[in-house]
């Protein structure tokens, strides 16, 4: 189940969703609730498509219908389109394209490439109505309506594209990124760190404060819009001494987060692999917004920064900052790198 | 205090600016006795190097007097003279423990901005972009310097500031510069450069057993400097590179060549203009002209150490010559903690006197003339040292 854990990029994805949450040895009905409820909620993102994967695969129908018209019609397509008679030939074989590309998106689970291809295949579209417009034989109007419309269609190919090629996959709102890091200390020592919750607003940025109620149940502060906090009540879903941690927000929580922490020696006794995952559901209104606005640029980018701050706690002492150092500038100018990922 | 600031393309300020504080637990404070001008700060100087903010302070050559430490710093007292290295190394992590000092995991705290450019992230560095992690450097007349166990060497013996001061980066440069050639006895070695870098690099290869030096550059002041240390020179304004290098080695090329140069090359003729040209473009960051020539000059199954500074992306790297022709290159910003002992060693038993290379001492309110100077290479300029009040 460890190596399981590393190969795959998105361990929550990789593996059927029980397994993840079930392994709790003294399973308490809280626990068991929050169980059911991110399986409702569907938190853990099993299943179901991602908002630019449905819009992708739409695209691709629309795209196999527009490809038949045609290839069986294309005499009628170039009356719509106001193309000058005698190209049908020309028409068929863009509708061909139409329709491989269209397969090609039908046909993958994350289309990004495909969507590009589309694109590649609406700028040939554009070219060839550019075309047409010099022909006296064409209908002009209906020309630049079509253009008008396969421009738009190439803006919405490229959103999707682009969204898909990024690789941020805002899986019905939530949000699941992970990051891995080597930690030069036994797991031991990183595990009893991390379990003393209290801990993790050292160097998690966005974490204010967090609060141990009892050995399960801790109560998170964290940074909202404008100055304010957001606050929830989280539960720990699975603890393995020394190995694995995972904790969720509980029923009642106005925030839906979710968290793992897994420690494995590295190879070649080079300490620990640290593999952290979080989750976060953006709620709709101000809240959602800004821990939204969090993972607003590149969600890995926090994690993998809030593990580093980690690594150098663990292996310094300290977390390592310039804050407060002197500039031949006014403070409120250092903005951008001061404030970008640092606390 | 006083502090030598950038605040544009070859604009330097000295202005008043708060004193630094401790930060983190290991740090110590310096009040600094003498700071010197690098040859990689005209990268900076000159705009070569992205993410400068206006108002950073300048500087990662000084050393000083420690009159702060942190509750955590247990080797240096109050009092201590001491040496700073341009690396920020933590001295735990993987790298410090491997002495790869300058490719600390844990210094930097802008590691994510280093990962977009470079893949992986290296070390803080003083005063040299925050990509290095934005630390305010020393040409100030106190600098704070994180993990102060690890990044300096206590000076106890009577030597002068002078002596010193380039177990900073430049000496330490140069000798791994030198070391990464591998020198056999016999060797032939070339270095491209003749600025303070490569005159350390000409006189470690003589220290580590170079039968031949050959030192190539177009000021006259630096190749006499360089032939002063033993080595053969050539005027590359004078005579073309590979074609003398072929006569003096018997067409078989240098053992090993030094790039002491770094992006902003220069070379007579068109070749030059090219590389200006697409660097202006932004089609490449740096311009490789000394790195090119190592390479084709370097003899069959040879050693190419650069220690010139290279920042982004370059054009028309002769890999084919390095591939087919089974070349080593060896690089990287110097592990400069790791040399200290023994360098230090080699300055107290008289193998060198660093304090060769200075030719200017000015004050530290002149630093932005001083910058000028250096840049034009002017009234024979080769290294600036300066010092506070």
């Amino acid at each position: 189940m460890k190596t399981d854990q590393v190969i795959h990029p998105h361990p929550v994805k990789s593996k059927p969703h029980d397994e993840q949450l079930t392994v709790v040895e003294h399973e308490s009905k809280a626990v068991q609730s929050v169980q059911r409820y991110l399986r409702r909620t569907d938190l853990s993102g099993n299943g179901t498509l991602t908002q630019e994967e449905r819009l992708a695969y739409g695209l691709g129908w629309l795209g196999i219908g527009l490809g038949l018209m045609e290839l069986l019609v294309p005499q009628r397509m170039a009356k719509i389109i106001g193309a000058p008679q005698g190209h049908e030939g020309l028409i068929r074989v863009m509708g061909l394209r139409e329709i491989a590309s269209s397969v090609g998106i039908l046909g993958e689970r994350k289309p990004a490439s495909a969507m590009w291809s589309r694109v590649a295949g609406d700028a040939l579209d554009l070219a060839l109505l550019g075309a047409a417009f010099a022909s006296s034989r064409s209908n002009r109007n209906r020309l630049a309506a079509s253009i008008v419309s396969v421009f738009g269609a190439t803006m919405m190919d490229i959103m999707v594209a682009q969204q898909l090629s990024r690789g941020i996959e805002t899986r019905n709102g939530t949000i699941p990124v992970t990051a891995a890091l080597i930690i030069d200390r036994p797991p031991d020592e990183l595990y009893r760190h991390w379990r003393t919750l209290g801990n993790l607003p050292q160097f998690m940025k966005h974490v204010e404060q967090i609060e141990v109620k009892d050995d399960r149940r801790s109560h998170w502060v964290a940074q909202g819009p404008a100055g304010s906090t957001v606050e929830w009540d989280a539960e720990i879903t699975d603890d393995r001494p020394n190995e694995y941690i995972s904790w969720q927000s509980v029923e009642s929580a106005t925030v839906e987060h979710a968290g793992s922490v897994r420690f494995e020696p590295a190879a070649g006794g080079r300490g620990t692999l640290v593999t952290v995952t979080l989750r976060y559901r953006p709620l709709l209104g101000t809240v959602g917004a800004a821990i939204g606005s969090w993972f607003a640029e590149d969600p890995t980018q926090t994690v993998k920064m809030d593990l580093r701050r980690f690594k150098q706690v663990m292996e310094t002492g300290d977390v390592i900052t310039t804050v407060g150092q002197p500039a031949g500038r006014a403070q409120s100018m250092s903005r951008k790198y001061d404030n970008a990922v640092r606390r | 205090m006083k502090a030598n600031c950038w605040y544009g393309k070859q604009d330097m300020r000295v202005v008043d600016v708060p004193d630094p504080k401790l930060l983190n637990k290991q740090d110590a404070i310096i009040k600094v006795t003498s700071t010197a001008i690098c040859g990689s700060e005209l990268h900076l100087y000159n705009g070569f190097v992205p993410t400068m903010e206006q108002g950073d302070i300048m500087g990662h050559e000084f050393m000083g007097e420690i009159v702060e430490v942190g509750p955590e710093v247990k080797h240096r007292r109050l009092g201590d003279r001491v040496v700073v290295a341009f690396p920020i190394s933590c001295g735990q992590c993987f790298f410090c423990k491997k002495e790869l000092y300058s490719l600390c995991e844990n210094s930097n705290p802008n590691a994510w901005m280093a990962e977009k450019f470079f893949g992986h992230a290296t070390a803080g560095i003083y005063g040299y972009s925050h990509l290095t992690g934005g630390f305010a450097g020393g040409q100030a007349e106190y600098v704070r310097v994180p993990f102060a166990d690890v990044g300096t060497v206590k000076i106890e013996n009577g030597l002068s500031d002078e002596q010193v001061l380039f177990l900073s980066d430049i000496f330490p440069t140069g000798y791994m510069a030198a070391e990464q050639c591998d020198i056999q006895p016999g060797d032939t070695v070339a270095v491209w450069g003749c600025g303070p870098v490569g005159q350390f690099a000409i006189r470690s290869a003589f220290m580590l057993g170079a039968e031949r030096v050959i030192a190539i550059d177009r000021f006259p002041e630096r190749l006499q400097m360089a032939a002063d240390g033993g080595a053969d020179t050539i005027d590359y304004q004078q005579a073309d590179v590979y074609d003398m290098l072929m006569q003096m080695t018997g067409g078989r090329g240098p053992d090993s060549c030094m790039d002491a140069v770094g992006l902003e090359a220069h070379t007579p003729g068109p070749l030059y203009y090219y590389d200006r040209l697409k660097q202006a473009m932004m089609l490449e960051s740096d311009r490789p002209i000394a790195l090119r020539q190592a390479i084709m000059a370097c003899r069959n199954g040879g050693t190419v150490s650069v220690p010139g500074v290279y920042g982004g992306l370059i054009d028309k790297m002769p890999m084919g010559a390095v591939m087919n022709r089974a070349l080593t290159i060896k690089t990287g910003q110097t592990h400069a903690q790791r040399y200290f002992k023994p360098l230090l060693d080699r300055i107290t038993n008289g193998d060198i006197d660093p304090s060769f290379v200075v030719t200017h001492r000015m004050k530290l309110h002149d630093a932005p003339g001083g910058f000028d100077l250096f840049n034009r290479k002017e009234d024979g300029c080769i290294k600036i040292v300066l010092t506070p009040s």
